[in-house]
């Protein structure tokens, strides 16, 4: 897949791919291999030649500064920042969980301040400092609420933490009471399936009490 | 989602000016979004006023307050003034959402946040407020979220805000631009109730934008409380909810102001409940008494009949509360 915008972010690499190239690489070519032999007339295109070549109708400039890079794109004005962040910049460590605001997953900092990036328009941000889980190590650093979920096994699947590392973060600078229960009421607009709250809240602690 | 064409306002009277019948005002965005995704919401046009210099808190030279339409949610409820002067205000706001949602919802957005009701958002059902006319999936199916005072045969639909309950009980004015010019309505006249007309929830004429909640001085010694009751402990919606306004001297109420949530088709303010409390004692039987005329008017269906007593004991827990607050 090529990027269709003039960031150059350092986005974490093993060698060649990143995980999501290599899995969108392998279902690819999954999907090729179980189709060949039905496929016998012409091949198709590859896929990242017929993305990029698609214009999409009503699309306008939008202008996003995400982690500090900024990005110009064309986009539909009901591109939602969520998407936006996941489909046209690949940075897909904004997680769409419900994608209506009940779940926490697609928590992102606009200006300082976290959000439920799914139910947000991204034609509505072209003025604002956007931070993404990505953007939260600094000179190859984790985060200190990044280290203590890894401490603390802040997790089981994964799928909800970059959304409660970035609730977490904008907490530190919220006026959220000393005790676990006003953490836990101060996290509740994160959802855990797996339900790694305790060890959530232990990582947060942790990081208010090292402050 | 529907398709729509965007516009940035470039000044209040631009907005107001370029909104036609099917537009629709963004600030926020948590209930339009998320109504828009399940195409319950299909505007043709979109004017984004996130940017209007509508985000003041300023004091009235009444000495009440005046709150900007686009201040968000967080800044309200964590604001000194507020936190001071109106806990009720604070507490309901830090009762609703999550703190994210909190961030980016605003004052006028968050009065006119549309109902939780199951079939209102699923476009499968008939439902009277989603296309009149259609019928209520609600009456006759899972209603146990669903409203026991102002209800209609049309229409059972619960008003989902907190804040608004709480401005109900602090009697707030609604400050509004639109075609004709200015206007200033009372809250209690903002909302309306659904009776045969439930796609009509308040009195905004199409493209009238909310400017600014304005609310009044309390008299001095005046306490406020807010409390939510929920099937859960955090992030949900009210079952049944109370904000009381209350002063007393010697013992006796002097001033009481109450509105319940979470069991009415509109933020509900209870005269009925206020004139029972008005000049008696402040105890626990008064308040009984003041809970008993609130929901006699009540009109609860099979799963619903919970709410009655849940909020005469919402009610009663709320007016103890703020009454023993030193």
């Amino acid at each position: 897949m090529s990027p269709s915008h003039d960031s150059e972010g350092s986005r974490p690499v093993f060698g060649k791919f990143t995980r999501r190239s290599f899995l969108t690489q392998l279902g690819a070519a999954g999907l090729a291999v179980t189709t060949a032999p039905l496929a016998n007339a012409a091949p198709a295109a590859p896929q990242a030649e017929a993305e990029t070549a698609t214009t999409i109708p009503g699309a306008v400039p939008v202008t996003l500064k995400v982690n500090g890079q900024v990005h110009r794109l064309m986009l539909e004005p009901r591109v939602t920042l969520l998407d936006a962040l996941r489909e046209n910049l690949q940075l897909p460590g904004t997680k769409k969980g419900c994608d209506h605001g009940q779940c926490g997953a697609c928590t992102v900092h606009v200006n300082g301040r976290r959000v439920n990036s799914c139910l947000s328009f991204a034609i509505m941000h072209q003025e604002d400092e956007i931070t993404t889980v990505e953007g939260l190590a600094q000179n190859g650093e984790l985060h200190p609420i990044q280290a203590a979920f890894i401490e603390h096994d802040g997790y089981q699947c994964g799928y909800c933490t970059s959304g409660q590392i970035m609730s977490a973060t904008a907490l530190l600078k919220e006026p959220v009471g000393k005790e676990d229960s006003d953490v836990r009421e101060a996290m509740s607009g994160n959802i855990c399936r797996c339900g790694a709250y305790n060890n959530i809240v232990a990582a947060v602690q942790q990081v208010r009490r090292s402050a | 989602m529907q398709s729509f064409e965007y516009r940035q306002a470039k000044s209040l009277d631009l907005a107001v000016q370029n909104a036609g019948q099917t537009t629709r005002f963004i600030a926020g965005g948590t209930t339009l979004v998320d109504l828009m995704k399940l195409n319950v919401e299909r505007p043709a046009s979109i004017i984004d006023i996130h940017g209007l210099p509508l985000d003041r808190i300023e004091t009235t030279s009444e000495g009440g307050l005046r709150i900007g339409a686009l201040v968000r949610n967080s800044d309200l409820a964590w604001n000194e003034e507020v936190k001071q002067r109106y806990p009720v205000l604070s507490e309901a706001l830090l009762s609703g959402a999550s703190p994210q949602l909190r961030n980016m919802a605003t004052t006028g957005g968050n009065l006119l946040q549309r109902t939780r009701c199951y079939y209102f958002r699923d476009t499968n059902y008939k439902c009277n407020k989603r296309e009149p006319g259609s019928g209520c999936s609600a009456i006759d199916g899972h209603h146990r979220i669903h409203a026991i005072l102002g209800t209609s045969e049309h229409c059972i639909a619960t008003h989902p805000s907190d804040m608004a309950v709480a401005m109900m009980a602090l009697e707030a004015t609604v400050h509004t631009r639109g075609a004709k010019g200015e206007r200033n309505i009372a809250l209690n006249d903002f909302y309306l109730v659904p009776g045969t007309t439930p796609e009509k929830e308040n009195v905004l004429e199409p493209g009238e934008l909310i400017t600014a909640v304005t609310l009044p001085k309390l008299p001095p010694g005046t306490k406020s409380h807010y409390l939510k009751l929920r099937d859960r402990a955090s992030y949900e919606f009210a079952l049944a909810s109370a904000a009381v306004v209350i002063q007393t001297h010697g013992g006796k109420v002097q001033f009481v102001r109450v509105a319940l949530g979470g069991v009415g088709t509109k933020p509900w303010r209870s005269r009925e409940a206020e004139q029972e409390l008005h000049g008696r004692e402040a105890n626990e039987r008064t308040f009984r008494a003041a809970a008993e005329a609130a929901l006699k008017p009540a009109k609860p269906l099979r799963d619903n009949a919970f709410k009655v007593e849940l909020a005469k004991r919402v009610l009663v827990r709320a007016l103890q509360t703020a009454t023993q607050t030193a």
